[in-house]
């Protein structure tokens, strides 16, 4: 088995893969190479994704599902081939539950008004978690507002991951919707989705994750894991902004409203009222963001022909070196369970030095980190702090990119010290 | 230190590095605000640090001037309060609200550091303060017979 596994690794080149990012090859100022370790923010682009973009600009666009015309032909081909892309990336039955979304705040908004709306009563429960991006927990806010509903939420173990064993407590046949994040944004916690969805279908309850952080890291199943809705973006996929994916199971598609209307998501229109189109189409009212999700077809080749396993494989093992070296560091805490329960995601902070002024140390290094409280409010008052510093790792991270964020935490260690008062 | 003594050294100096660490001395010299007063009456909400602000009209100055205490948790941030500070030392209330700010921070390469977007507390604070003259002005309109 760690034969298979270093063979693998040994296979898996980091420094080629790099290489197909051209915003990373960039020389900086005073020669500083750009580490980029913020894609749980939003992921690069490789040159694969960012030609397709020019090609659709530069030798087909058209609007889609509108024109007999050659190009418009070649533009429904092409976003129709992306759509059957991404059904089998996610080994969906069928590219009819790809639904294209503006991005996985949209998907998240439209899964609570579209079906929550419609299907969540006074007293009725919600049941979501403290470790949720805003995008995941605010709208459900509303929806239960709007509905007299209540929210509730699974608790969780001091390391940051959700306690299955307290799942009875909260999860009962007054439970409608359960909405969880596939993967953590901060804490990096993999959280058992296909756990979640088999005890939460005992009780008839919807399973929405949010796929955001999930999708791009670890492989998702939606047969083997028969959730109901899964969102996520494709920004963080290696794909464009602007762009994100509803994946619904067919008959909770059927069943979800539209929350936007207009061009194409009908199926006749009268003076008083309409009927609506089939899904996807019922829900992708108006032009399409068209070159972003033709790309996003790029994009998801570009990781099926890495390997999303290996790409997965490779990010682990960054992320055990840099726990590792990381804990060695005088007052560091990191957040969040241990290596084997997260992904390539690293919340910290080190006592006496505030994230922002760290954020901005490690930037005269370029090494770009996120810092603040990552739109997760509930969760950093959980862990007691108003910001942390966030190391998020991708397809293209290499040793050095660590070795590069060590120099630059002992840099900012002798700026931000106060032994250093110059 | 004063503005202009402060200008005048933060521009010689030749990069964002310098300019930065410079930030963090100023934020380290910066007269520290009471502890009672690290109050959440006082705070100023940014998403990234926190900023604690207080404003109060020195009566006895003629005419009265706003007295500013700020701290931060920040380094940085502190560093960028002690150029506010700086700006608005021993101003009155019409002076406060006639001080271009976003002027100054534009001089010194740091209008984005004021950006409400950027929520790092530095917005929040200069309407706090501009809020405090407003009002205090008008409440000494109010009071002349």
């Amino acid at each position: 088995m760690s034969e298979v596994r270093a063979q693998d690794q040994a296979a898996y080149d980091a420094h080629a893969v790099r290489a197909e990012f051209p915003v990373l090859m960039q020389s900086l100022e005073k020669g500083l190479r750009p580490v980029y370790l913020d894609s749980g923010a939003s992921a690069q682009k490789p040159r694969a994704v960012i030609a397709k973009e020019r090609e659709v600009e530069e030798q087909y666009f058209a609007n889609a599902y509108r024109g007999r015309y050659s190009f418009g032909a070649r533009i429904d081909d092409e976003l129709e081939g992306a759509r059957t892309k991404i059904a089998e990336f996610l080994n969906a039955a069928s590219s009819s539950q790809i639904v294209f979304t503006p991005g996985a705040t949209a998907g998240l908004n439209m899964v609570a008004f579209g079906w929550g709306r419609r299907f969540v009563q006074a007293g009725d429960e919600i049941l979501t978690t403290l470790m949720e991006h805003h995008a995941n927990l605010v709208p459900w806010q509303q929806l239960a507002r709007e509905r007299q509903a209540i929210l509730r939420f699974i608790p969780l173990t001091s390391d940051g991951r959700l306690d299955s064993e307290r799942l009875g407590e909260v999860l009962n046949e007054r439970t409608k919707i359960v909405a969880v994040c596939g993967m953590s944004n901060v804490l990096g916690t993999v959280n058992p989705i296909a756990e979640l969805v088999r005890r939460a279908h005992q009780f008839g309850a919807c399973v929405v994750v949010d796929g955001a952080q999930s999708v791009p890291h670890l492989t998702t199943d939606v047969q083997q894991t028969p959730m109901d809705f899964l969102c996520f973006s494709g920004h963080k996929l290696y794909g464009p902004t602007g762009v994100g994916v509803i994946y619904g199971r067919s008959e909770r598609l059927e069943e979800m409203d539209p929350i936007l209307f207009g061009g194409h998501m009908i199926e006749r229109v009268w003076p008083d009222h309409s009927t609506w189109a089939a899904p996807p189409a019922r829900f992708e009212a108006g032009t399409l963001p068209i070159v972003q999700a033709i790309a996003l077809g790029a994009a998801i080749d570009w990781i099926r022909q890495h390997g999303l396993d290996r790409i997965h494989r490779h990010e682990q093992s960054l992320l055990r070196d840099l726990t590792t070296r990381m804990q060695s560091l005088p007052g560091m805490t990191i957040y969040g369970p241990d290596t084997p329960h997260k992904g390539a995601i690293v919340s910290f902070r080190i006592a006496g030095l505030h994230p922002e002024d760290l954020a901005a140390m490690l930037d005269r290094r370029a090494v770009f980190t996120r810092h603040g409280h990552h739109c997760t409010m509930p969760l950093h008052d959980l862990l007691g702090v108003s910001a942390t510093t966030r190391v998020s790792l991708g397809a293209y991270n290499t040793t050095e990119d660590l070795d590069a964020l060590l120099e630059a935490v002992q840099f900012a260690f002798q700026k931000l010290r106060p032994t250093q008062r110059a | 230190m004063k503005l202009n003594e402060l200008l005048e050294e933060y521009e010689e100096l030749s990069d964002w590095g310098e300019q930065c660490d410079f930030l963090i001395d100023l934020g380290r010299d910066l007269p520290p605000l009471p502890e009672e007063d690290h109050t959440d009456c006082n705070i100023v909400h940014g998403c990234q640090s926190r900023v604690w602000l207080t404003t109060e009209l020195d009566a006895a100055m003629d005419p009265p001037t706003v007295k500013i205490q700020a701290d931060s948790d920040a380094l940085i941030v502190k560093g960028l309060i002690a150029v506010l500070l700086a700006a608005y030392a021993e101003k009155t209330p019409v002076d406060i609200l006639e001080t271009d700010i976003t002027g100054l921070f534009e001089r010194m390469g740091l209008h984005r550091q004021l950006s409400s977007s950027r929520r790092n507390g530095l917005y929040g604070m200069v309407e706090r303060i501009r809020s405090f003259a407003a009002r205090s002005l008008s409440a000494s309109v109010r009071t002349v017979p």
